[in-house]
């Protein structure tokens, strides 16, 4: 079964048509790129199946439930979370705050009962903690707890915001250019890095991606978007030697 | 090491409250300082209540509130309503006579200090409900023009406030203990909210609002929470205000009072507490110290034509803009006050001095 | 509700109308700073303010005729608004957007206590200009030259605006900026020429609003530009934020719905005030873009 499925969906800013008639399935536990020369519209399809826009047409389904229309934090609360292109962390508080922030969807007792340092609150917080504790831990972040999030190098923020994503317990992972800024090696490191949080939280993974290597090597299939319009679809050696796909990235696109 | 360091804190911390407690009972019990000098400390004790819970909602939440003086009214208005003894409301009342529903109920101050709380928090769902759900832009506006218009409100509802005359005979307070127990209480409930999961959901909206959302942060719930806390510690402020004074009436919360409250919150530093306290009593202390600006100053036979009535609030105005445009972190910034920072204070004054 | 008679509404309507174009000048100047900067200027009300001081000193202390005055305060007026600018927004572009905010409260509150300290609280009388206070009889009804100006006066500034923001280079480059400030500055545009000449403009539309104002409410106190301040910004929003045209529609709307509560409803006549923002409320819940208002996405 899919766990996202976008159906037929259009968007419209004034006269100008970001998004037509895309249809988009991902199936449980793969690894999804879209791609596409800048300006195809990829990031506003994160936008749209992400609830920050509402489409002007067309529904978007997780798990065969109706999404379209529920505000972004509904749909987190759902289940499904994502990164940034122009990461968009808590700048100034610390990376365990970023975590913690990313697990208040959970928080049962109301505010009072914090003010109050009711008993149950407190222990609330205290799993809290362990378990944002436990997670830096997996992925190599928990040295680096009280440092101040915009303090830290590139590489290390674009994970970090990977690892809040994960905090929010989300079964599926919309990353917006993960790799972007990485150096070869680097974006190596991260393709394993992917590979390894999929396995270990039984994640399903969206990504828009621009390093054709990694995009080659990681995904289980590709969507290819072109000025708003998908123009091809299917594994990576079925992608590449499409010709549709060539004429859009002709001297348009490097590949890193 | 470190376990040492935190016992040490916890012992200062005690005698740091030892001192206060024994500093405080002196001044309540008369063996110093003077009335005038009770009635400012109590003024800074209610100011740092109002203050602060203005610094969660603009320092914290990073919502631009300016309604902090139109809540104090409220406040302060449910405590002078219901806490005036009964036999006399007809003396105050002498020009239209108190609602019938009213003049027949006196509630005790806790009660009605806290009454007065929740109503200034029920008004403030109520602007925050349309102003919040979208780009809280509009939220200065919105908080300022009701400042604007509880006056008005207040003034034309005479069977109710007693109009322009305001209300006195309110009961005052027999200790200090109140107004600072009552500061402390709410300085407390504010420091755990802001470490809370819900403080940091405050400080997630303040960094990022859209990142918050996509962290699965109901904006619109968070947004009005803070500002309905803000609003009820206003409130409270507000009620012992009144209770201070001894008298109410519209003109005391001009909205140009709030400007104080920002003046503290950026003196001391948004997203401060321990510097909004510092400067809460630094403010107070100070608007009432310069009042000689206000009148004429003649130094050797000369008087200064500079100083006189007016003079005061051009310098607050004045320090307000000179901090926002050359000391925008004020006092602490985001930081709040620590021993490591006080002794590394005292370090730099030491080897200032050699 | 009360009857009126025809010619109490025919003389109300004109006083609406004429309050209304008066609210229009003021809150254009809000609705081109919020279009470029996202800054709610508080000081606008307290420029307004100043300028009738400046129409008082410059007819009452110096003696000049009105029309000298009026371009002395025009000019003077203008120079405020500049230095304004340069001094306490400049300096906090890149700021967060809470400390330029804070900034505009600051100078607003350092007018107001400047003027009640240099000019005291004590409400000075509006220099009485003959030609604008002389009353005109149309049938049954009186009124004054202010009143009938007004309208005409704020329409052509409209069109003038309009030709500025529409047909000029500057204003190109002011339509840019309030789109993508960023872009607009990479494209090369002056941005801080573009910034001085919406402050110059709201300015000077403030001065004139500040003389048609005296003429006719002719009572001049450090808190003067308060209200009026505060009821224009939500003209500027009911008409549409950044919408020039809009402005003076949510102007025209306010003034009317003002005096019209007035006339029907006298026993509310104490809530005058209040109306403005009940109005900011209804447009918030039903209509947040305005009246003339284009939906904005925020990028993500």
């Amino acid at each position: 079964m899919s766990v996202l499925k976008a159906d037929n969906i259009v968007m419209q800013f004034g006269g100008v048509t970001a998004v037509n008639d895309l249809n988009i399935e991902v199936e449980k536990g793969k690894i999804v790129a879209l791609i596409g020369p800048n300006g195809a519209g990829k990031t506003t399809a994160f936008n749209v199946i992400t609830g920050v826009y509402q489409p002007t047409k067309g529904s978007v389904y997780f798990n065969g439930e109706k999404i379209t229309g529920l505000s972004p934090d509904k749909i987190t609360n759902k289940g499904i979370a994502r990164t940034f292109q122009n990461i968009r962390l808590f700048k100034n508080l610390t990376v365990l705050d970023n975590i913690l922030i990313a697990n208040h969807l959970h928080v049962k007792s109301n505010f009072l009962s914090y003010t109050t340092r009711m008993p149950w609150s407190r222990k609330e917080e205290k799993s809290m903690r362990s378990k944002s504790e436990m997670l830096l831990e997996k992925l190599g972040l928990l040295s680096l707890k009280n440092e101040i999030a915009h303090s830290l190098p590139y590489g290390e923020q674009r994970k970090l915001e990977i690892a809040r994503a994960l905090a929010t317990d989300a079964k599926l992972l919309l990353l917006d250019e993960p790799a972007a800024g990485m150096n070869p090696s680097e974006t190596m490191q991260l393709s394993g890095f992917i590979h390894t949080i999929r396995d270990e939280f039984e994640l399903t993974i969206f990504m828009i991606e621009h390093h054709m290597d990694l995009v080659m090597e990681i995904s289980d299939k590709i969507y290819v978007l072109d000025f708003g319009q998908l123009i091809a679809q299917g594994t990576a050696d079925e992608v590449k030697n499409n010709k549709r796909v060539i004429e859009a990235y002709l001297g348009v696109e490097e590949d890193a | 090491m470190i376990n040492q360091r935190k016992d040490h804190n916890i012992k200062a911390y005690i005698l740091l409250f030892i001192v206060f407690a024994v500093l405080l009972t002196l001044l309540d019990l008369k063996y110093i300082g003077d009335e005038y000098v009770r009635r400012v400390l109590n003024l800074a004790a209610i100011y740092t209540i109002v203050s602060v819970s203005m610094n969660l909602v603009n320092g914290f939440t990073g919502l631009f509130s300016l309604g902090q003086a139109g809540f104090m009214a409220i406040g302060a208005y449910t405590v002078a309503i219901f806490t005036v003894p009964l036999e006399s409301r007809a003396s105050i009342f002498y020009v239209v006579p108190q609602n019938p529903a009213l003049a027949g109920i006196h509630i005790p101050f806790p009660a009605a200090l806290l009454l007065g709380g929740l109503l200034a928090a029920l008004v403030a769902i109520l602007i925050g409900i349309p102003v919040l759900r979208l780009k809280s832009d509009y939220l200065a506006i919105a908080t300022l023009g009701f400042s604007e218009i509880i006056r008005i409100v207040f003034t034309n509802a005479k069977t109710i406030t007693n109009g322009a005359l305001g209300i006195k005979s309110i009961p005052k307070m027999p200790t200090m203990w109140v107004f600072f127990g009552v500061m402390i209480l709410s300085v407390a409930f504010i420091v755990f909210l802001i470490n809370s999961s819900y403080g940091r959901a405050f400080k997630a909206i303040r960094e990022d609002a859209v990142a918050a959302e996509a962290m699965g942060i109901n904006l619109f719930k968070h947004k009005v929470m803070s500002f309905a806390i803000g609003a009820f510690f206003a409130g409270i402020g507000g009620g012992l205000f009144a209770s201070l004074l001894g008298t109410v009436d519209p003109k005391q919360f001009y909205f140009t009072m709030t400007y104080n409250f920002l003046l503290m919150i950026v003196l001391g530093g948004m997203g401060s507490i321990s510097g909004t306290v510092i400067a809460s009593f630094i403010v107070t202390i100070g608007l009432e110290v310069l009042r000689f600006f206000d009148n004429p100053l003649t130094l050797f036979g000369v008087t200064i034509p500079i100083f006189r009535a007016g003079f005061r609030m051009v310098i607050f105005s004045a320090l307000l803009m000179i901090l926002v445009l050359f000391f925008r972190n004020g006092l602490l910034g985001q930081k709040e006050l620590s021993w490591g920072m006080v002794r590394d204070w005292f370090g730099r004054l030491r080897r200032y001095k050699r | 509700m009360v009857l009126v008679s025809f010619e109490t509404f025919m003389q109300q309507l004109a006083n609406g109308i004429s309050i209304g174009s008066l609210y229009a000048l003021i809150a254009i100047g809000y609705t081109m700073v919020y279009g470029i900067l996202r800054l709610i200027n508080f000081a606008h009300g307290d420029i307004f303010m100043m300028a009738a001081y400046f129409m008082i000193f410059s007819m009452v202390s110096f003696r000049l005729p009105w029309y000298v005055s009026i371009i002395i305060v025009i000019a003077f007026t203008v120079l405020l608004g500049v230095i304004i600018e340069k001094v306490a927004y400049r300096p906090l572009r890149n700021a967060p957007r809470m400390s330029i905010m804070i900034s505009a409260i600051g100078v607003s509150f350092l007018l107001e206590n400047l003027a009640t300290y240099l000019f005291t609280g004590v409400p000075k009388g509006f220099p009485d200009i003959a030609f604008l206070t002389k009353a005109i009889r149309i049938g049954n009804i009186s009124l004054t030259v202010a009143t009938l100006l007004t309208p005409i006066i704020t329409i052509i500034l409209l069109y003038v605006v309009l030709f500025i923001t529409n047909k000029t280079k500057i204003g190109m480059a002011m339509r840019a900026s309030s789109v993508d400030f960023e872009t607009a500055r990479l494209m090369g545009i002056n941005i801080n020429r573009v910034i001085s000449t919406t402050f110059i403009i709201g300015s000077g539309l403030a001065a004139i609003g500040a003389v048609l104002w005296g003429s006719k409410y002719p009572s001049i106190y450090p808190l003067v530009g308060v209200m009026p301040g505060l009821k224009c910004f939500i003209a500027a929003v009911l008409g549409g934020i950044g919408n020039t045209t809009g402005a003076v529609l949510g102007g025209f709307i306010l003034g009317m719905a003002e005096i019209m509560l007035v006339t029907f409803l006298p026993a509310l006549t104490g809530y005058r005030d209040a109306i403005a923002f009940v109005i900011l409320i209804v447009v918030l819940l039903v209509k947040p873009t305005g009246l003339l208002g284009e939906k904005v996405t925020d990028k993500v």
